[in-house]
């Protein structure tokens, strides 16, 4: 599409999140899983989320979509504060917004064969007739690389690989234009990874779809985005565009994961030890006080532990939260 | 340099209802005194079963219907169950991907690492207390004094993997088998449990066998690398050479798959398909419906697993003189 087709506006937020809150009550306290997050997408664009377990990218994500109920902040889609609306506006709206999950064989429901799942999302919204919702479902298969020959067998027939792909093909049913892909190439094998990982990133250029795609790989989350925001405890350490988010990160804990990842040796290089982040990400339920990195932060200086850094614009388009950058 | 342990043409096999599964079939390596060698491969490819197989580690289904496994100068495969119970986490230890299912929910850390220093160390129980609390700080557990009573669950992922480790040192064995030791970790803890074991490895100079799908990780980590694919040996060299020039086909589709931090945009080729399905083999070259260079001897005559440069073995028709033709 051109920008003359698009109107005005030709770089549109998708998806605006406002102050995002989602806690827990755990054991008399309080759990910040999402504590204050603010993130825009705009559309075609993919967003990368990277952190590690326990750092709250799952429950951000479904936040976005009410899979889960935030406590505060807004979440809007196209204009539309889903948190203000009604059910079956609601309903109406989810149509555009999807999701994939890591484990496809625990997504996909067990007692209907390939074609029913995929076909589901149809019959739910009440969409074309059964020829009709049959030819699609067909198309689909197609679209995400399999056969037409799966479509009457159970999910539990078919390898990982495949589940995933059907996986996608149900996302895609109802051509949305917001997916929420929730690390979905960790539980593959790394030559089916990187199949899928292929498969995405043509999907998102042929139907112009918005990911936010949420993975702890820094590689993978590379491969696929075009911004990328690092999580810790809750919040977004880190903004910025993929190429300045690699080239020069500037949040210590964006810099401690790119470092800790094994690199494929070249001119026969090998490291035999890698470099590590001193301790373990903090239980989330006692948050370390003023900035949340400083216990593993190897630049700390009192500042960190006094007071809590602003997430700001220290480049264009690239904001971090550290006293130091 | 000594050789610890050989193996020759093992062959495992499950016995299925729906008929013989050749996990192993047919694979020989062998490993010297202070050396890591790391066995890559998929799910299914049959790098557990080659390991496990060398210490009655598997499931009652499964035969070693050939084959024999030299450990410092004996077949452990004609030692009875005594004898092999005298070895196995005395002179071979183990550690396993995931420390929660592995370590005994409902015994207190201390008690499970002393069990194996009563056991084959005959120490008294009061010694073992003493040695136990020396192995948590050995591994880097702070308050070692306090927290060797107390139970897994009671530790993050990171220190129960320390914790198996620990368990795994407690005899002094010569050598460590890692089965995916920090494929359940987090980014910045796999980093410290690598870090961990290449120390351990050089101060008590262990040899470890370490089993993992990572290639980037095991072109960095090892001494050498095995590549399994399908239950067979795909390629053997020791690290440098196998970085300089890896030559089985499914080693470089693994390689070029790979989701390297590093990898410029467009480089990555996945290996079409999938792994096959173990109960019906393709003929030939297990790896020919999946691979590009294929002709027709690859289709019908299984390749020999052959030396084709210094200490550098693969089982490919088309591999001549350091590439592929």
């Amino acid at each position: 599409m051109s920008f003359s087709e698009r109107g005005e506006d030709p770089i549109k937020e998708l998806l605006v999140v406002k102050n995002l809150k989602k806690y827990f009550p755990a054991r008399g306290k309080l759990l910040k899983a999402v504590d204050n997050v603010s993130l825009s997408i705009d559309s075609g664009e993919t967003l990368g989320l990277v952190g590690e377990s326990g750092s709250g990218k799952s429950t951000l994500g479904r936040s976005i979509l009410r899979l889960i109920e935030p406590d505060d902040g807004e979440v809007i889609f196209e204009g539309a504060d889903l948190r203000k609306l009604k059910e079956e506006e609601l309903r109406q709206k989810r149509k555009f917004m999807q999701i994939i999950f890591q484990d496809p064989l625990a997504s996909l429901n067990p007692m209907m064969t390939v074609g029913q799942n995929i076909e589901d999302p149809l019959v739910i919204h009440n969409i074309g007739t059964r020829e009709k919702r049959r030819e699609t479902v067909v198309e689909l298969l197609d679209i995400v690389g399999l056969g037409k020959n799966i479509i009457d067998i159970f999910p539990y027939e078919l390898s990982g690989g495949q589940q995933q792909r059907v996986g996608i093909a149900r996302a895609l049913a109802l051509n949305p234009k917001f997916i929420v892909a929730d690390e979905p190439v960790s539980a593959l094998d790394v030559s089916i990874q990187a199949q899928i990982v292929l498969l995405l990133n043509e999907l998102k250029k042929r139907f112009e779809i918005s990911y936010l795609f949420i993975s702890h790989d820094l590689a993978v989350v590379k491969y696929l985005s075009d911004r990328v925001a690092v999580m810790y405890l809750g919040s977004i350490v880190e903004l910025s565009s993929k190429e300045e988010l690699y080239k020069n990160p500037l949040h210590p804990y964006t810099k401690a994961l790119l470092a800790s990842i094994p690199k494929m040796p070249k001119n026969g290089n090998p490291q035999k030890r890698f470099s590590a982040l001193k301790g373990e990400i903090p239980s989330p339920v006692d948050l370390p006080p003023a900035c949340r990195f400083q216990s593993r932060c190897e630049y700390a200086t009192g500042a960190c532990k006094e007071q809590e850094p602003v997430f700001r614009e220290v480049a264009m388009g690239h904001f971090v939260a550290c006293h130091l950058a | 340099m000594e050789e610890l342990l050989v193996v020759n043409n093992l062959k495992t096999y499950f016995h299925r209802y729906e008929g013989i599964v050749k996990a192993v079939d047919g694979v020989s390596y062998k490993l010297n005194y202070g050396e890591t060698l790391t066995i890559v491969g998929e799910s299914g490819s049959g790098k557990s079963v080659s390991v496990l197989s060398l210490l009655g580690l598997i499931r009652k289904n499964g035969r070693i219907t050939e084959g024999e496994a030299i450990f410092e100068g004996r077949d452990l495969f004609k030692l009875n169950k005594e004898e092999l119970r005298q070895i196995r986490g005395k002179n071979i230890s183990i550690v396993f991907q995931d420390p929660m299912t592995s370590l005994n929910p409902i015994m207190k850390t201390g008690i499970q690492i002393m069990e194996p220093l009563i056991w084959h160390r005959l120490m008294s129980s009061k010694k073992a207390r003493e040695r136990a609390v020396e192995l948590l700080k050995i591994v880097g557990i702070p308050d070692h004094h306090i927290r060797a009573w107390d139970y897994p669950f009671e530790f993050s992922g990171g220190m129960r993997q320390r914790v198996m480790i620990a368990i795994a040192l407690a005899c002094n064995p010569k050598l460590i088998i890692a089965d995916e030791p920090t494929t359940a970790l987090d980014v910045t803890v796999r980093a410290q449990i690598l870090n961990l074991m290449q120390d351990m490895k050089e101060e008590f100079n262990l040899s470890i066998i370490l089993i993992t799908h990572d290639i980037a990780l095991a072109m960095n980590f090892s001494d050498s690398i095995m590549v399994m694919y399908a239950g067979k040996v795909a390629e053997y060299a020791p690290v440098a050479e196998f970085i300089k020039s890896p030559l089985h086909p499914y080693s470089q589709g693994l390689i070029n798959s790979t989701l390297d931090i590093e990898a410029k945009e467009g480089s990555i080729k996945p290996i079409v398909g999938a792994p096959p399905n173990p109960l019906n083999l393709p003929p030939g070259c297990r790896f020919h419906p999946r691979c590009g260079y294929a002709e027709d001897i690859c289709r019908r005559v299984e390749p020999e697993y052959r030396e084709i440069g210094n200490n550098h073995y693969v089982a490919c028709h088309l591999a001549k003189g350091g590439r592929i033709r």
